[in-house]
């Protein structure tokens, strides 16, 4: 498949940012497409610059302003969404802050190691462990997530960190091997020979060849990890029951789960501040976002 | 000649010559393994492969086959399992709830996927026409993909489409009247889920124009000399030859879809409301397995839900056959 040559996230590889075709001069079609573009673009990113404005305006105000203007713009959303919950959002932010780098670290270490046997060294029915592996990939979380309960449950586990910080350990995000195997393989294995006649074991290697060459794949897997673990739900909402440990989207989502009316200044400002690491992520790394997903298909 | 050889051999000969880069100890053996292919090589494998191969073990498979078994069994957690055959796919054929969930999520995923994927491909074409500021738009397209799996924007959905949020604000300024809360009318909550899944389709988008700058440039040159029009040039070279990336997609968000769980808990308030109109069938696995602690139940309902996922996937390689082309060879 195409969008799966190896080596894609490797040196030069494609171009995917300049304009390509016949270069036309801007003629008036060119500025009609520039203009819906940018409409459908407004349109599409409405909602999010609504939001944003919203959550700087008093309360009565957000309902029925679907405009973005105020006169009375305030930060008191801010101060009042921060210390709405049980416990002062900063908590929360700590606790995704230590999932979201445990998943990193586990990530990193564990998909590497992996991704290295699958891209460089011959084993005993390599093919068929390959394609388990791909086929991990696919599974939804929903088929293992009872028996995995149980396991965490025998362990003590529940309400710690670790169930959802320890298979990253284990590298069951398959995703990420893929996406490496994908990225050793368009490193030339030549570099591997020298550095093997030099007296390097197979982790001399992989410390420090392959690892320092794929920094590339390593910043991809360590942005998506990031946003993957920030934005994910369904784990967090299973293992932590404990408002202690309660991770942003947890809490956030206490916010509109009673029956009151949900004060939507406060829900907005704070949805603000969970959404701004991400676009903050965003724009740091999209070469590396664009590429990632260009190579093999991540959300 | 023959002497000078034999003293070479003589261990007293070793150390005169020393491994010229003063590698460690062992270097001469490692020499040798290079030499002779890769003996140790497979043990060293493993050892790369252990955490993977644990965590396959204790995380993938164990679980895959526990949740086969709890799903004979009546279990609580709190008492062992008890054995009771096939009693909770007995159930599952009697429980109305489990032809909802299906049925909304088959609705969602139907409705979605293609509408996600026809605006990613449309988007994808119009931006791959060489204009300027590509990535710019790229950028503003995609952002809704990372955001749009959060609690965040699924709140943020909720006051949108609620009977007094931005949609029925804007269309009031519009004339409209007696609009409905979208998200509490259970004819239209589905619907606003649908519409947050379509708002994603920035990733297709990316891969789409990824697989479009893999189509030759002198193809659609050829067939502009034979005369072919746009729309002919569109139907054949382009859809032939982006074919395997539509597929590639599709796979990819039909699978992606089956598992949407966060939006409709948000927006439904964890109940799949009004009147189950937004029970996704994980959601429906989620009420009966930690809402209820019917863990065989649910876990009945995690390999039915294994098995549709399986099939639909399956079916959909087989029919690519018909429809994908990988190429003249």
């Amino acid at each position: 498949m195409a969008t799966t040559e190896p080596g894609e996230l490797h040196g030069p590889g494609p171009d995917l940012d300049s304009p390509r075709g016949l270069a036309r001069p801007g003629g008036r079609p060119r500025v009609l497409a520039h203009l819906c573009l940018i409409l459908f673009g407004l349109l599409m990113l409405y909602p999010l610059i609504w939001m944003l404005a919203s959550s700087f305006k008093p309360g009565e105000e957000i309902f029925s302003q679907p405009g973005l203007w105020s006169e009375n713009f305030t930060a008191q959303n801010y101060v009042e969404g921060w210390t709405a919950l049980p416990r002062p959002f900063h908590i929360y932010i700590l606790n995704s802050l230590i999932v979201v780098g445990g998943s990193i670290v586990g990530n990193l270490l564990a998909c590497s190691l992996a991704a290295y046997a699958f891209a460089r060294l011959e084993f005993r029915f390599k093919r068929f462990w390959f394609a388990v592996m791909l086929g991990t990939i696919m599974l939804p979380i929903h088929v293992v997530i009872v028996p995995q309960y149980v396991l965490f449950a025998q362990l003590d586990w529940i309400n710690t960190f670790w169930p959802l910080i320890v298979p990253k350990l284990l590298a069951t995000d398959a995703f990420f091997i893929f996406l490496m195997v994908q990225f050793i393989r368009g490193i030339p294995k030549e570099l591997d020979e020298a550095a093997r006649i030099d007296g390097c074991g197979h982790f001399g290697i992989f410390w420090r060849i392959i690892i320092p060459m794929s920094t590339p794949a390593l910043a991809t897997t360590a942005i998506f990890t990031f946003i993957w673990t920030w934005n994910d739900f369904f784990s967090q909402l299973i293992f932590l029951a404990d408002p202690d440990l309660y991770t942003v989207p947890v809490a956030l989502r206490t916010f509109v789960d009673s029956n009151t009316q949900t004060p939507w200044g406060p829900v907005f400002a704070m949805s603000v501040v969970s959404l701004a690491p991400i676009f903050g992520f965003f724009l740091a790394g999209q070469r590396y976002l664009v590429r990632g997903i260009a190579t093999t298909g991540l959300k | 000649m023959t002497e000078l050889s034999d003293e070479t051999r003589t261990p007293a000969a070793v150390p005169a010559h020393p491994p010229p880069r003063s590698a460690s100890p062992p270097a001469p053996a490692r020499r040798r393994r290079w030499r002779l292919p890769q003996v140790g090589e497979r043990k060293v494998a493993y050892l790369f492969l252990a955490p993977w191969f644990i965590g396959l073990a204790l995380i993938t498979i164990g679980p895959i086959l526990g949740s086969l078994y709890l799903s004979f069994t009546d279990y609580s957690l709190l008492a062992p399992p008890e054995w009771t055959g096939l009693d909770n796919y007995e159930r599952m054929v009697t429980d109305p709830r489990f032809y909802q969930s299906l049925q909304v999520t088959f609705v969602y995923v139907f409705v979605s996927v293609p509408l996600q994927l026809a605006f990613a491909l449309a988007l994808a074409l119009a931006l791959d026409k060489g204009l300027r500021g590509l990535a710019f738009y790229r950028s503003v397209y995609y952002l809704p993909s990372l955001l749009g799996a959060s609690v965040a924007i699924a709140v943020l959905w909720r006051q949108m489409f609620g009977a007094e949020g931005l949609i029925n604000a804007a269309l009031e300024n519009l004339g409209f009247t007696d609009l409905p809360g979208w998200v509490s009318d259970p004819d239209y909550a589905l619907g606003t889920i649908i519409i947050l899944n379509v708002w994603t389709f920035g990733s297709p988008m990316v891969i789409f124009l990824a697989g479009l700058r893999q189509i030759p440039q002198m193809y659609y040159e050829a067939a502009a000399i034979d005369g072919a029009g746009a729309l002919r040039r569109f139907f054949s070279i382009t859809l032939p030859l982006l074919s395997p990336i539509i597929f590639f997609n599709l796979v990819l968000q039909l699978i992606g879809s089956f598992q949407s769980f966060t939006q409709a808990f948000v927006i439904s308030s964890g109940r799949g409301s009004p009147a189950d109109s937004t029970l996704f069938y994980t959601l429906y696995l989620y009420l009966r397995g930690f809402g209820n602690f019917d863990m065989g139940y649910a876990s009945a309902l995690a390999w039915v839900l294994l098995l549709i996922v399986g099939v639909l996937t399956a079916a959909n390689f087989l029919v690519s056959r018909f429809w994908v082309f990988y190429g003249d060879d």
